[in-house]
């Protein structure tokens, strides 16, 4: 049962989240930079499956230099090797030429069975990037997940959104990616920070991984920004002590702003 | 004037409120064309309602086997229709699914694609808040149909007459490596209130709340209010509320007219999902709790004394 997890690096989302004025990307000097939380999820997911199943875990990141921490970090935790597009052509790439991108770098790792990914990160919330790498695949992708079991080709999760939960299954190989509530990620223990400065981790150019810089990057993007503006920082109103009456004075700001 | 497909999102031709603010979004860039993928029958159910809300055609892409399937006969006959209808666009809810298919079908037929959109222009130009609704950007698909899903509760139906004329379409055959077959569905038995996303009131508790049966203080405000509710990452990992009902980062991103907070700091991954909101309220006894700073009406004190006095108030007044 060979496994890659797609892991991203993102802006922590305790610290102030910026665009660069000259292209509209993330402005990722200003901020503190994290694997995305929802990433140790499907980290720890994929080692758990190792553990019923065996094989290999191969961690999957596209990004500047600096996304060599969230790699180390997921080795630590526990995943055998890692593998990191990194190409300044890259910047600025919308999410389907990423998905195109990552889709061949999965296709440099042999026998995969299962890709996980988190849902959605914390940043770009596209919510769909998982899908979209099973699009180019060709693999079914069974998204959402609180629950993943594997029953020898076939692949069960319980897939829970809005509407509810459902019971969905697929044929192995497949893209899966996992919810929020899916487990508690373990913590790296030191011993696991030890070992993964040892573990491979692969660096591929373009060329390396079989892409063509004419799909990828900002002047090649499917999707264009027009312009970006910071939202004006909402001031607050009015704020008032309880004196016994605060539901009262509620109720009547909200008949004012006639919202009752 | 070409056709913009408006994906429909319904439930056994149950037509959920989204699909009108589609349709109206849609007619600002051409003609809507409702595109109905489901289970037999489903389109019969759909129709009027689609007809109210401006469909000028209705595709019925109908089969069994479209709603036992995850995502991909939706994606099926969209690929198909966008080759055949050569539309517009396409316009789907930004819902979990909606998203998907989104983001499936714009790979499929090598188009651009534009997630959650808040607002869309004559021109195609969509509107999107970032970053928790720090940044507002305008962007646009520049390579094959645009391919946007809009955020439910983000435009406001319009009613307006339609001709809703019917049109079958085939489901294409599925490809068995890649379906996912759906075996059983436990559908969120949400009571009478409107769902979080498309709610036009949200009232949320948080750590102040204090306990799982303290929360019928903010479903009683909720309830009064017609609204959902919500609650704070550390209500949830507290155990007093499901995570379903998570308002913030790693939760659901809302943007009602009124936002009541009750109980809750207002940590930036809460704001993140809520600072959206039209008119925010707060109640918590910290005067220097962040929540302040963006509430349009704050009031510093006890929630177990505010919140009911203003639910019986509202009581009140409505008689």
């Amino acid at each position: 049962m060979n496994i890659v997890v797609l892991v991203k690096q993102v802006p922590d989302t305790n610290s102030e989240r910026r665009l660069t004025d000259s292209d509209h990307t993330l402005d990722r000097a200003s901020a503190d930079v994290v694997l995305d939380e929802i990433n140790e999820r499907a980290v720890e997911e994929a080692l758990r499956l190792q553990e019923a199943h065996g094989g290999e875990v191969t961690v999957v990141t596209m990004g500047p230099d600096s996304a060599t921490d969230a790699l180390r970090k997921a080795l630590s935790m526990g995943a055998d090797k890692a593998v990191h597009l990194s190409d300044a052509a890259l910047h600025g790439s919308d999410a389907v030429q990423t998905a195109r991108a990552l889709a061949k770098v999965i296709g440099t790792v042999e026998g995969v069975d299962l890709v996980l990914a988190g849902n959605e990160a914390t940043d770009g919330r596209m919510g769909a990037l998982p899908a979209m790498v099973a699009e180019v695949l060709g693999l079914p992708a069974l998204t959402h997940a609180r629950k993943v079991e594997i029953d020898g080709t076939t692949v069960r999760v319980e897939r829970e959104t809005d509407e509810g939960v459902a019971f969905v299954e697929a044929s192995l190989p497949a893209v899966v990616s996992v919810g929020e509530k899916i487990n508690e990620p373990r913590y790296p223990s030191f011993k696991g920070i030890m070992a993964a400065k040892k573990k491979p981790v692969a660096t591929l150019g373009l060329a390396d991984a079989g892409i063509d810089a004419a799909e990828v990057g900002l002047a090649n993007a499917t999707t264009t920004v027009l312009e970006v503006a910071p939202k004006p920082p909402r001031s607050g109103g009015q704020k008032i002590e309880d004196a016994g009456d605060g539901g009262v004075r509620i109720a009547e700001f909200l008949v004012a702003q006639k919202l009752i | 004037m070409s056709e913009v497909l408006v994906l429909v999102d319904h439930v056994d031709g149950e037509v959920k409120k989204v699909t009108f603010e589609l349709l109206t979004a849609a007619r600002r860039l051409g003609e809507p064309a409702a595109v109905v993928v489901g289970a037999p029958g489903s389109a019969a159910k759909a129709k009027d309602a689609l007809a109210r809300h401006g469909a000028a055609a209705v595709y019925v892409a109908e089969s069994d086997e479209a709603a036992d399937l995850l995502v991909t006969p939706k994606v099926d006959v969209l690929a198909a229709l966008v080759g055949s209808a050569a539309p517009a666009a396409v316009l789907v809810a930004a819902t979990a699914e909606g998203k998907e298919v989104a983001g499936r079908l714009a790979v499929r037929v090598g188009s651009g694609v534009l997630a959650d959109a808040v607002d869309l222009d004559g021109e195609g130009v969509a509107t999107q808040s970032v970053f928790g609704g720090a940044y507002t950007v305008k962007a646009r698909v520049t390579t094959g149909v645009p391919v946007i899903s809009l955020r439910p509760g983000a435009v406001e139906a319009e009613e307006s007459a339609g001709a809703a004329a019917e049109k079958t379409v085939e489901v294409p055959a599925v490809d068995p490596a890649r379906a996912v077959r759906v075996t059983r569905r436990e559908p969120v038995t949400g009571g009478d209130r409107p769902e979080l996303a498309e709610a036009s009131v949200v009232v949320s508790g948080g750590r102040g709340v204090g306990s799982a049966d303290n929360f019928a203080i903010v479903e009683k405000l909720a309830d009064v209010l017609g609204g959902a509710v919500g609650a704070s990452r550390a209500a949830v990992d507290s155990g007093y509320y499901p995570h379903q009902f998570q308002v913030g980062q790693t939760g659901k991103t809302v943007a009602p007219q009124l936002y009541v907070a009750l109980g809750i700091s207002g940590a930036i991954q809460h704001r993140a999902g809520m600072q959206t909101s039209k008119t925010i309220v707060a109640v918590n006894k910290d005067p220097e709790a962040p929540i302040f700073e963006i509430a349009d009406f704050g009031v510093v004190g006890d929630l177990f004394q505010v919140a009911p006095q203003l639910t019986e108030e509202i009581g009140k007044r409505k008689g």
